[in-house]
């Protein structure tokens, strides 16, 4: 008898382990952190080690320590313009290179999908190939090309669109940004508009054009409304990163470049302001909270 | 009077009369995909309101031949014409053609309603009238409470049913169906089978189907093109397939035969006599073919009678062997007897009265006999 409660799954402890350890990462690596960051932007900044009060210092003081957290960041932000200005110049940015990337993406993902099955492994290897190289590298590698005496005011110089004197004057602005992210993002936003598109029933656009619908027409009646899953999928993929994004506006973008990533970086890092820079962080997280649900909602319906 | 039991099959052979036009016509189609032939200089004619099915094995180019009548592939040589006009080069959006796919292709994003009404809508008719048309086609299909359901949401004979709704929606002038009942239950098969005859016949149109169910087509269709390798071995009525195949492939491919290798010894006096290695054989016509060619006597199981007792003249059109095996079907059994130099032949008999001891059992030596009018000679 004992033998068959060792044997069987229900008896074994261990099973309940392993269900656990997922959550215990979560715990430990996403609600602990963000707990303490919660935490830190209730606080005050402090000319200490580390650079805010209260700090914590066991049960005894438990009373005192809650009483001197307070909101007073979380107001600074809605009072001064800076803050809200970078979080539209933010959601702006993400809307605007989320757009870009579909555009872009969505045609280069039904190319694939309709090219002949046997090279379409080779286009989804190219399109993959970018990660091969560092993502810092690449993003430095566009400040070569577009740089005012970079390789693109060279190559239209060569070409005689521009004078001698004439320079690609778009590095350090917003265009600039934008160019970055949707090469950045392009792999993330064609990989699930890809996955939807190629297990698309091509007998369908048979059966439109059958019943009197030209190609063009039944994109729109067909194939778009029925790749819509991987076009949100893509979306989101792309505009919840992006929206955050720091590296990109810091290496490409100018002074004028407002985005909360960076914005966060610079009051964390530039003005030693912990609290400040985690309310920002929790508010990020919190704005993000509609565009992620509505992502899992459609994972969980395909 | 007596009062009409509704549409009734009629007598319809409009391929016998020469002042009748085709409807279709497979004008010398050849198409290749790379090295490969799927139709080699194929012709064929098709008149209105015809039920014509393209029956033969998968690969033998019968998916193919439809493809290119509704636009889907064209024809590396050769043309097609529809009421007299050639209609290469026109894309499938404006042919007056529709066809029902094999996997019914409904589209799954849209109701069964708005299924139906998607050909009606590409033509831009105003809504009042799409409407109608769509109740009109849920009412033929028997699928009126089930219009604003989802494809997912039905089970496959509803789903055959919106697509062949589907497809009738906009009156074409041709109805395609691509294997269009493969996927249901032999029940439900041969209802539909029948409900499609009565479609047509009620509707006029002129429907061509592809399948490889010999049964289907034999019930179904006005004519049937037995076709094998890109080329038709024989266009005829189900019943001339059956009763006279044109060779020993389309003999073969539709029910069950004995076919028999021999020579001609004689062809006279509206006979032809055969020897097939020692067993001689009569057949009440001329073949084509002169004293000495190779060629094969066909019978069917079921025009061999089986018994025990010899036959008043055992020299010709008779078989003396061995009970070797019995198959019974439920209606019919089979007999297959071997004689002593191990040649087969079947018989199939009616099981007329309840099998309760059967009077024909396993090793009996039998005797099979046919009549000189029921044998076949196959000279291809």
């Amino acid at each position: 008898m004992a033998a068959d409660t060792e044997l069987s799954p229900h008896g074994n402890p261990f099973r309940h382990l392993v269900v656990l350890i997922p959550y215990i990462w979560l715990l430990m690596f996403f609600v602990a952190p963000f707990l303490i960051i919660v935490k830190i932007s209730l606080s005050e900044t402090a000319i200490s080690m580390p650079p805010y009060t209260p700090v914590f210092d066991g049960f005894a003081t438990i009373k005192d320590f809650i009483s001197q957290l307070d909101f007073d960041n979380y107001l600074f932000l809605t009072e001064d313009p800076l803050y809200v200005d970078a979080y539209f110049s933010s959601l702006k940015i993400a809307i605007i290179s989320t757009f870009l990337l579909l555009l872009i993406g969505y045609p280069m993902a039904l190319g694939m999908a309709r090219a002949p099955t046997t090279i379409r492994p080779l286009l989804v290897m190219l399109v993959i190939l970018p990660f091969w190289t560092s993502f810092l590298i690449r993003v430095y590698a566009w400040i070569g090309i577009l740089k005012p005496e970079g390789l693109l005011t060279l190559l239209l110089q060569t070409l005689g669109i521009f004078g001698p004197d004439e320079q690609v004057q778009i590095f350090r602005t917003d265009i600039a940004v934008y160019i970055g992210i949707v090469y950045s993002y392009l792999p993330f936003m064609v990989l699930p508009l890809y996955a939807t598109l190629e297990k698309l029933d091509g007998t369908l656009l048979e059966a439109a054009a059958d019943l009197g619908c030209p190609p063009m027409k039944s994109f729109w009646t067909i194939t778009f409304p029925l790749s819509i899953p991987g076009v949100i999928a893509g979306a989101m993929i792309c505009f919840i990163p992006i929206t955050g994004e720091f590296v990109i506006p810091d290496l490409l973008g100018g002074a004028g470049t407002l985005m909360i990533g960076k914005t966060l970086w610079t009051e964390f890092f530039g003005n030693r302001d912990w609290p400040l820079a985690s309310a920002v962080a929790v508010l990020l997280l919190l704005a993000l909270v509609v565009p992620i649900a509505i992502f899992q909602n459609q994972q969980q319906k395909s | 009077m007596a009062k009409s039991l509704g549409p009734v099959k009629r007598k319809f052979t409009p391929w016998t009369d020469p002042n009748e036009k085709p409807f279709i016509r497979f004008e010398n189609i050849t198409k290749k995909f790379g090295d490969y032939t799927a139709i080699d200089d194929l012709t064929l004619d098709i008149y209105e309101r015809e039920f014509f099915s393209l029956l033969g094995p998968s690969g033998c180019g019968k998916t193919t031949l439809m493809r290119m009548l509704a636009g889907f592939e064209d024809p590396t040589s050769g043309r097609i014409l529809l009421q007299g006009k050639d209609i290469s080069g026109v894309p499938p959006y404006r042919r007056p053609t529709n066809m029902m796919f094999q996997s019914y292709a409904l589209f799954p994003h849209m109701t069964v309603e708005k299924n139906i009404a998607f050909g009606l809508k590409q033509d831009g008719l105003p809504k009042d009238e799409i409407t109608a048309r769509v109740a009109e086609m849920l009412k033929l299909v028997q699928l009126s409470q089930f219009a604003g359901r989802k494809p997912s949401q039905l089970s496959g004979g509803q789903r055959q049913r919106v697509a062949l709704a589907r497809s009738l929606a906009k009156k074409p002038k041709v109805l395609l169906l691509d294997e269009p009942l493969g996927a249901l239950d032999k029940k439900l098969r041969e209802e539909t089978q029948f409900e499609l005859m009565d479609i047509q016949t009620k509707l006029g149109l002129t429907f061509l189907i592809v399948t490889h169910d010999q049964e289907e087509a034999m019930t179904v269709s006005d004519r049937i093109a037995v076709m094998d390798k890109g080329i038709i071995k024989q266009v005829a009525t189900p019943a001339e397939i059956y009763e006279a195949p044109n060779s020993r492939y389309v003999a073969d491919f539709i029910g069950d035969i004995n076919i028999v290798e021999g020579k001609v010894t004689a062809v006279a006096d509206g006979k032809t006599q055969l020897d097939c290695g020692g067993m001689k054989v009569a057949v009440v016509e001329e073949a084509h073919c002169a004293a000495g060619d190779e060629v094969a006597f066909a019978i069917r199981p079921e025009k061999v009678s089986i018994s025990l007792d010899p036959p008043a003249d055992g020299t010709v059109n008779a078989f003396h062997g061995e009970v070797w095996d019995i198959g019974y079907l439920g209606d019919f059994s089979v007999f297959i007897v071997h004689d002593e130099n191990g040649r087969v032949m079947r018989a199939a008999q009616a099981n007329i009265a309840r099998l309760v001891d059967r009077p024909i059992t396993f090793g009996d030596m039998v005797w099979l006999t046919w009549k000189a009018e029921s044998g076949l000679v196959l000279t291809n």
